[in-house]
């Protein structure tokens, strides 16, 4: 069987790479955390993986606005790279801090066009807050989307949050609509019967509650809402999940190593 | 020896007495006249006098913040009970208290206490788990963003710097504040106001601990007046360790690296100013200033090095800066420094500045010569700045070099050793506690005190703090702090569990941790808050499923001016509590710490802040699958109360609201306490308990409402089913709000009733009632025509409001 290969991209301030790789390697995976100065000092390492994973923290202190610093920092020292790999139809996740940095970087929500036009902004509330959520998959609105991370889920999952700027916000109506339309937007923020929520089940104001987006082809895939924190049961609050062991956060991360298999 | 231009001679060979004490109170070394004098006499020995590096180094390393003279030196102890009098002497009241019972409870699974950063416990036959709790007060009370944050960063690097470093896995913080409803004409003089230090304090641990990425899981927050001028900071951490790496050792020729910030000006004199009364004159540069990410960065990189054996030792640069750290590390080597090669933030520092100064998120490690190139290299791929500093040596002298110059020679010996031991009088006079008189409400006095008593700033949801700490970073939180049955309530957890699987790979098993604090009891009684917070931490864990067999505490003592008799002797009483309540529990300490001289002048009168005494309670979990949460389950389930409710009135949230003198402050029974805890544990891993909650403040009326709206559901309550202690008949009023310790509420699936009445056959319970399916919460007396009915939605609003901020 193949062995699939994660590299999960470290830096000063990443902190939820342990998890993420525990989750990884729970669904079979091979899974390296990679300092970001190997990279730039092996450009070419990047494509020794099948998978690449951004996860939460904060990186360089989210100092100027979250996830600046890195997404900078990627586009500078390896943009090429980087697109290459996403045009390569590889699965890549960005988690919390991930998701920022794949935004303001401009992987998402289209890595051809590799420029940022959309942004994740401070929370109506104006604070960081920790919480559960739920979520909304796309298939309940409309068809499945082309995503390959969010296959087999069921209509509304829970996920836990934790974050201070995840209001997802377009550059434009257009953008919206677009997003709307090719089924990229995965994840929407719900109440507990699939209705639109209020704050907090709503937790930032995000435009049309988004929680999370993929790219056309579906294989980027970017969401505030932490699901290597929910592998197992036990970490749910009230120990739900399903098959008596696992939390629906598994599938996600299941769904990419099956996919390259 | 000589006067350079930044290092100045101080000449004390010739000072008289007067002049000594002017000299440590000028320089904030806040050294009494017996230790300036003991210092007069060394250098006379050495027939010159000091440099100011030397004095400022003796000054740090005798600090009561580094040394715990009080606690470790002689106390001439007086108990007054009535016309009785009991004198005792003691030569070192740690050792000879909470010391012993570790000592004489000798348990196996205590793998390191009381010598480290951090005391560390058995996790499995492969890992120890670390915990360390530490205040940051005075800095809190100046600047409470970066009073608190710099208390949690310090506190995180006491567990990277126990043993060869272990992987911090959790935070807790408990805060003391005074009330933030104050209005700002009734707060003292150049004082922040209550509720900016709150909110401040809050900020700074937030912004620490989630860019550090651990969860801060467990907490508490007292209001009191007392604390208004001098908030309290508690700030904990608790880490993982490998077995094999929970030992170090220092040889001679080893290198001193110094690793992480760089050295500023800040935090200077921290260490000294602790021991200081506060005032408006209060310098704020003794504040330190934190870097979270700077201290993440050392934190990644130290594990490889660490798993890679690159090093030997290691600790973190706390109060009194490289003196402390170095002095730590060189106490039975020595060591020789050379200071300008010391990386600063900014030039213009003296040398005594430099090797005082406790600018953050350093560490300094003892690194065998052949590791010099590797370690440097595998700090540097990760823009980690990593310096050579010096060298530990055989002299067992400490040797300071600047510019060529010799600025300090002095003995380890001297330094460590060389405090005199103070001698101090504790005096207390025992409070005879008397009976409230019989306090008698209606049912709506009844409601109107319950809803009083859920709002109460004690009691209230401290949700607004909880969420804007990350707790669930590393994924390992499964009992978390706010519990409910589907992910939207947030009721009040008694204690949080953490499950490390990212670690320790394939483990079932996981790690308790909570506290207890009242400080109200503290007030009449430090010998039963003393007890019954190491009670009420202990109920905490038990509550989720915790094994007492299996748990191991710690004690912060905060307390006024050790210097006045009254106040020290309401410590030395507290002491003995917890020597006594640690033998009776069978629950060793394993670390500890203490915050004297909590003390400010307003307007030229001082005041103490009340006694507070924490106890942070960590256990391990054998099976985390088998932990249970607080909110009511399932509609026909019984309710039981398990221990027994005696006439306590004394220090409760009742005796605030309804202003009720006089009172009995909560005794704590051990033995039937700890029977009732061994069989929660028992029922729960059998399956037994569907949920459980520790009463604790509020008493049984605040308890059961708790678990009730925070699953939103009804519950029925016969009052006149509840045991209570025989001696005097009590009011339903004193039966709802009395706080006595030692008692659980349980929920139980009508089929388990007989198998778990079986377990808990021999301890005294009450079966009081059942989940009600019309959604009301109902205590109703029969007897005494009392009928009280509130809805779980309502209670949880008005618990919920207080601080929603």
């Amino acid at each position: 069987m193949k062995k699939v290969k994660t590299l999960i991209l470290r830096t000063a301030g990443t902190n939820c790479d342990y998890e993420t790789q525990a989750a990884f390697e729970l669904c079979g995976a091979v899974v390296e955390c990679v300092h970001i100065n190997t990279l730039i000092e092996k450009k070419d390492k990047i494509f020794e993986y099948d998978i690449l994973a951004f996860p939460g923290g904060f990186s360089y202190g989210d100092d100027i606005a979250s996830g600046k610093i890195l997404s900078n920092e990627v586009k500078n020292k390896l943009g090429d790279k980087f697109k290459k790999f996403a045009l390569s139809d590889k699965p890549i996740i960005g988690i919390c801090n991930g998701f920022q940095v794949l935004v303001k970087m401009g992987l998402l929500p289209e890595p051809k066009l590799f420029e940022q036009i959309s942004t994740l902004s401070y929370n109506d509330s104006d604070k960081f807050e920790c919480r559960w959520v739920y979520l909304k998959t796309e298939k309940k609105v409309k068809n499945e989307s082309n995503c390959i991370w969010t296959k087999n889920l069921p209509d509304i999952i829970s996920l836990s949050i934790a974050h201070g700027e995840g209001k997802f916000i377009p550059n434009n109506k257009k953008l919206l609509n677009s997003l709307n339309k090719n089924n990229q937007i995965v994840f929407r923020y719900s109440s507990k019967d699939g209705s639109k929520p209020e704050y907090p089940l709503d937790p930032n104001g995000s435009i049309e509650q988004i929680a999370g987006i993929c790219n056309t082809k579906g294989n980027i895939f970017g969401l505030m809402p932490h699901p290597e924190r929910y592998v197992f049961a036990l970490q749910h609050p009230a120990k739900e999940g399903f098959d008596g062991e696992y939390g629906w956060g598994k599938i996600i991360f299941q769904n990419a190593v099956d996919f390259v298999k | 020896m000589k006067s350079t231009t930044n290092c100045k001679i101080v000449k004390i060979l010739d000072l008289s007495d007067k002049q000594l004490l002017e000299l440590s109170r000028k320089n904030v070394l806040s050294l009494s006249l017996e230790e300036m004098k003991a210092i007069q006499n060394y250098f006379k020995k050495l027939k010159r006098n000091p440099t100011d590096v030397e004095i400022e180094t003796i000054a740090q390393t005798w600090s009561e913040h580094c040394k715990h003279k009080t606690l470790t030196g002689v106390i001439e102890y007086t108990e007054e009970k009535g016309s009785q009098k009991v004198r005792r002497t003691y030569r070192n009241l740690l050792k000879e208290t909470i010391f012993k019972a570790t000592v004489e409870l000798n348990k196996k699974w205590c793998l390191s206490v009381f010598k480290d950063n951090a005391g560390v416990i058995e996790f499995d036959s492969k890992n120890g788990v670390a915990f360390k709790v530490e205040t940051h007060n005075h800095p809190s009370a100046l600047e409470p963003y970066g009073g608190s944050a710099t208390g949690i960063g310090g506190v995180i690097r006491d567990i990277l710097g126990v043993g060869l470093g272990a992987k911090p896995l959790a935070n807790t913080d408990v805060f003391c504040f005074g009330n933030p409803n104050t209005v700002a004409s009734k707060v003292p003089e150049g004082m922040h106001h209550p509720k900016r230090i709150v909110k401040g304090v809050v900020s700074g641990v937030r912004d620490y601990g989630n860019r550090m990425g651990i969860p801060t899981v467990n907490g508490a927050v007292y209001f009191d007046d007392g604390y208004m001028a001098n908030p309290l900071v508690y700030c904990g951490t608790m880490g993982i360790i490998p077995k094999n790496k929970i030992e170090k050792k220092v040889n001679f020729g080893d290198l001193i690296l110094v690793v992480g910030g760089r050295t500023g000006r800040d935090g200077i004199h921290g260490a000294t100013f602790s021991s200081i009364q506060l005032d408006q004159e209060s310098d704020v540069t003794a504040v330190q200033i934190g870097n979270p990410i700077v201290e993440k960065k050392v934190l990644d990189v130290m594990l490889k090095a660490r798993n890679l054996n690159l090093y030997r030792a290691v600790t973190d640069c706390g109060a009194g800066g490289l003196s402390s750290a170095v002095g730590e590390l060189g106490e039975k080597t020595g060591a020789v420094v050379y200071l300008n090669k010391v990386p600063l933030k900014y030039q213009g520092l003296s040398p005594w500045e430099i090797w005082i100064s406790e600018a953050q998120e350093r560490m300094v490690f003892a690194v065998p010569p052949k590791n010099k190139k590797k370690i440097v290299e595998i700090f540097k791929k990760e823009n980690v700045e990593a310096v050579f500093i010096g060298e530990f040596t055989k002299d067992k002298k400490l040797t300071l070099i600047y510019n060529n110059d010799v600025v300090t020679s002095m003995d380890m010996k001297f330094l460590h050793d060389g405090v005199p031991k103070p001698t101090r009088l504790a005096v207390c006079k025992v409070k005879e506690e008397k009976e409230q008189k019989p306090v008698k409400m209606t049912s709506s006095e009844i409601s109107k005190a319950l809803r009083a008593s859920l709002a109460d700033l004690n009691v209230c949801s401290k949700e607004w703090i909880i969420r804007q700490y990350d707790h669930e970073v590393q994924g390992q939180t499964v009992i978390k702090p706010l519990q409910g049955n589907d992910i939207e309530v947030s009721g009040p957890g008694d204690a949080a569990v953490i499950f490390p699987y990212t670690v320790v790979r394939g483990t079932k098993k996981g790690i308790v941790l909570s506290n207890g604090l009242n400080p109200q009891y503290g007030k009449i009684n430090t010998y039963k808050m003393a007890a019954s917070a190491i009670e009420e931490a202990l109920r905490n864990a038990v509550a989720v499923g915790s094994d007492v067999e299996k748990m191991s505490i710690l004690d912060n003592f905060c307390w006024g001016n050790p210097n006045k008799p009254e106040i020290l002797g309401s410590l030395v009483r507290a002491a003995n509590a917890c020597y006594d309540m640690s033998k009776a529990f069978d629950v060793p300490f394993i670390s500890g710490k203490d915050s004297l001289h909590n003390e400010y002048s307003i307007g030229g009168k001082k005041y103490s802040i009340p006694p507070a005494l924490l106890i942070s309670a960590m256990g391990v979990i054998e099976n985390v699958a088998n932990t249970i949460t607080m909110p009511l389950k399932n509609n026909g389930n019984k309710i039981f109360v398990l221990g027994i409710t005696r006439d306590e009135l004394g220090g409760s949230v009742l005796a605030k609201i309804k202003n009720i003198k006089d009172g009995i402050v909560p005794n704590v029974y051990p033995k039937e306490s700890k029977e009732i805890m061994k069989r929660i544990y028992k029922a729960i891993n059998k399956n037994l308990i569907e949920s459980c909650h520790d009463c604790s403040e509020g008493g049984l009326a605040v308890a059961i409402s708790e678990m009730a709206f925070s699953a939103d559901r009804g519950v029925k309550i016969d009052i006149d089913a509840i045991k209570t202690e025989t001696i005097r008949s009590m009011t339903i009023a004193e039966i709802l709000f009395s706080e006595s310790n030692g008692r659980f509420i349980v929920e139980v699936y009508p089929d388990n009733e007989e198998k778990f009445q079986e377990i808990f056959n021999c301890t005294v319970f009450s079966k009081v009632g059942y989940v009600n399916d019309d959604k009301k919460i109902i205590f109703e007396s029969k007897k005494n025509k009392i009928k009280v009915q509130e809805d779980p939605e309502t209670l949880l609003k008005v618990w919920q409001s207080t601080m929603n901020w």
